[in-house]
C-alpha cells in the first residue's frame, strides 16, 4: 500500500495514495475538473492547461495543472474559484481559436459559459495535446510520430513529413485524438491513416482482412514467434 | 559516412543523453543535418527517427537543408526594425534572390532573419558568418556582399 495523504478539494477531505495527482484524486472523489491532455495510460504531461486549479500550500495561493501537480498532507485544492474560471475560459478561447468545431471542445465552452473564441480562428483541428506522440511512444513503443518544429510552427509530424518507417498502422494514435484530427479508413486491403497507405493481411483460414502486415511483423518481432503464428485472425484460431 | 558517424558516437559512449551535442558535431561534420546521417544515428543509437527530426526542427542551431558558405543574419527586432530594415530585407532577399530563411541554390549564402540580437544600439545589424555589421545601409549590405564574390547590379548599389 502507498503511503496515504489527506487534501481538500473543494472543502471536501479526501484522502489519497501520495505520487498521485490532483485531477486523479479528485476524479476518484468525483470531482470533475475538465481535461483534454490527460490520458491514465499516459504519463503526466500538462500541454493543454485546461485542468488548472488553485492550490493553497501555507500562505501562497497559486495556479497549476492538476493533471501534473501532485497531492500532498495539507493541499487545499479549489477547482472552482472565480481566478480558476478565468484561466480555463481563456484557455479554452486559445484552444477554440484552432479547431472551433468540435463537439467535444464546444461542449467544455459550453460548460465554462464561453460562446465565440476572441482570437482569430485558424482552423487548425489539431489542437496539440500530443496524446497521439505519446501513446505511440509509451503504450506502442514504436515512436513512429512525432513534433516538428516549435511555437506557432508546432505540429504532429511523421519524419520529415514523409512515409514514417517505424509505423506499424496500428491506428492507436487515431484512436486517442480528442478531437478526431487523424483520418483512417480501410478500403480493399489497405489501410490508410492520414493519407498513407498499408497493406493488410488475409487471414489464413477465413480470407478476411484483419490486420495490417506490419503490425503483424511487429508481433513477431517482439515476441519472438514465427510471422505465420500471427497470419490467422483471432477468430480461426 | 558510417564510420564518422560512428566517431562522433563514439565520443559521447553511445549515450542517448547527448543526443544534441551528437547532432551538432553531426551537422557540423557535413554542415547541415542530412538524411543519412540521421538514419545512421538512430540506428546506432536505437533512437527513433521521429525522435530525431523532432529535435531537428525544434532547435534553431539544426538545419535539415544543406546550408551557405556565407551565412547571414539580418535583425529584425523592434529597434532595427524602426531603422528601415525591412527595406534592407528586400534588397538582401533581390540580390541573392532567395527569401529569408533560404540558401541560393549555389549554395553560396544562407539568408535569415532573427529577432533582436540584443545590441539594439548599433542597428540595424546584419551578422556575416558571425561577424557583426552595424548601423548598415542597403548600400553597405551592397558591399558586403560584393565583397563575399556577389555581383551586385550598379542600380542596386545605393
Ligand atoms: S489535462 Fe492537465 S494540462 Fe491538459
Ligand atoms: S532590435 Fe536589432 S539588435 Fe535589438
Amino acid at each position: 500500500m502507498a503511503e496515504m495523504v489527506t487534501l481538500t478539494i473543494d472543502g471536501r477531505e479526501i484522502n489519497a495514495p501520495a505520487g498521485t495527482t490532483i485531477l486523479e484524486a479528485a476524479t476518484d472523489a468525483n470531482i470533475y475538473i475538465p481535461h483534454l491532455c490527460s490520458n491514465e495510460e499516459l504519463a503526466p504531461y500538462g500541454a493543454c492547461r485546461l485542468c488548472m486549479v488553485e492550490i493553497t500550500q501555507g500562505e501562497r495561493a497559486r495556479l497549476v495543472a492538476s493533471c501534473i501537480f501532485e497531492v500532498a498532507d495539507g493541499l487545499e485544492v479549489e477547482t472552482n474559484t472565480e481566478r480558476v474560471l478565468n484561466v480555463r475560459k481563456l484557455v479554452i478561447e486559445l484552444l477554440l481559436a484552432r479547431n472551433n468545431k468540435h463537439p467535444a471542445l464546444r461542449k467544455i465552452a459550453d460548460e465554462l459559459g464561453v460562446k465565440e473564441t476572441r482570437f482569430p480562428v485558424e482552423q487548425k483541428g489539431c489542437i496539440l495535446c500530443g496524446q497521439c506522440v505519446r501513446t505511440c511512444r509509451e503504450v506502442v513503443g514504436v515512436s513512429a510520430i512525432g513534433f516538428s518544429g516549435r511555437g506557432i510552427t508546432r505540429k504532429v509530424a511523421t519524419p520529415f513529413m514523409e512515409f514514417p518507417p517505424d509505423c506499424i498502422a496500428c491506428g492507436s494514435c487515431v484512436y486517442v485524438c480528442p478531437v478526431q484530427f487523424i483520418p483512417m479508413k480501410e478500403e480493399n486491403g489497405v489501410r490508410t491513416i492520414k493519407g498513407f497507405d498499408y497493406p493488410m493481411q488475409k487471414c489464413s483460414k477465413c480470407g478476411r482482412y484483419f490486420a495490417p502486415k506490419k503490425q503483424l511483423e511487429y508481433f513477431s518481432k517482439i515476441t519472438n514467434l514465427p510471422l505465420e503464428h500471427f497470419e490467422t485472425c483471432v477468430g480461426c484460431r | 559516412m558510417k564510420a564518422r558517424i560512428k566517431k562522433i558516437i563514439d565520443k559521447y559512449h553511445s549515450n542517448k543523453g547527448f543526443l544534441v551535442p551528437i547532432l551538432l558535431d553531426v551537422q557540423r561534420e557535413y554542415n547541415y543535418l542530412n538524411r543519412e546521417a540521421l538514419n545512421l544515428v538512430s540506428a546506432f543509437l536505437e533512437v527513433p527517427i521521429s525522435q530525431l527530426y523532432e529535435l531537428g526542427t525544434f532547435y534553431k542551431a539544426f538545419s535539415l537543408e544543406p546550408r551557405g558558405r556565407h551565412e547571414m543574419k539580418l535583425c529584425t527586432g523592434t529597434a532595427c526594425h524602426v531603422r528601415r530594415v525591412p527595406l534592407m530585407k528586400d534588397n538582401i532577399e533581390r540580390v541573392l534572390q532567395i527569401q529569408a530563411g533560404e540558401t541560393t541554390p549555389d549554395l553560396e549564402f544562407t539568408f535569415e532573419t532573427v529577432n533582436c540580437l540584443g545590441a539594439c544600439a548599433l542597428g540595424p545589424i546584419l551578422v556575416v558568418d558571425g561577424e557583426y555589421h552595424g548601423n548598415i545601409s542597403i548600400s553597405k549590405t551592397n558591399k558586403i556582399l560584393k565583397k563575399l564574390g556577389k555581383k551586385v547590379k550598379i542600380d542596386e548599389e545605393n
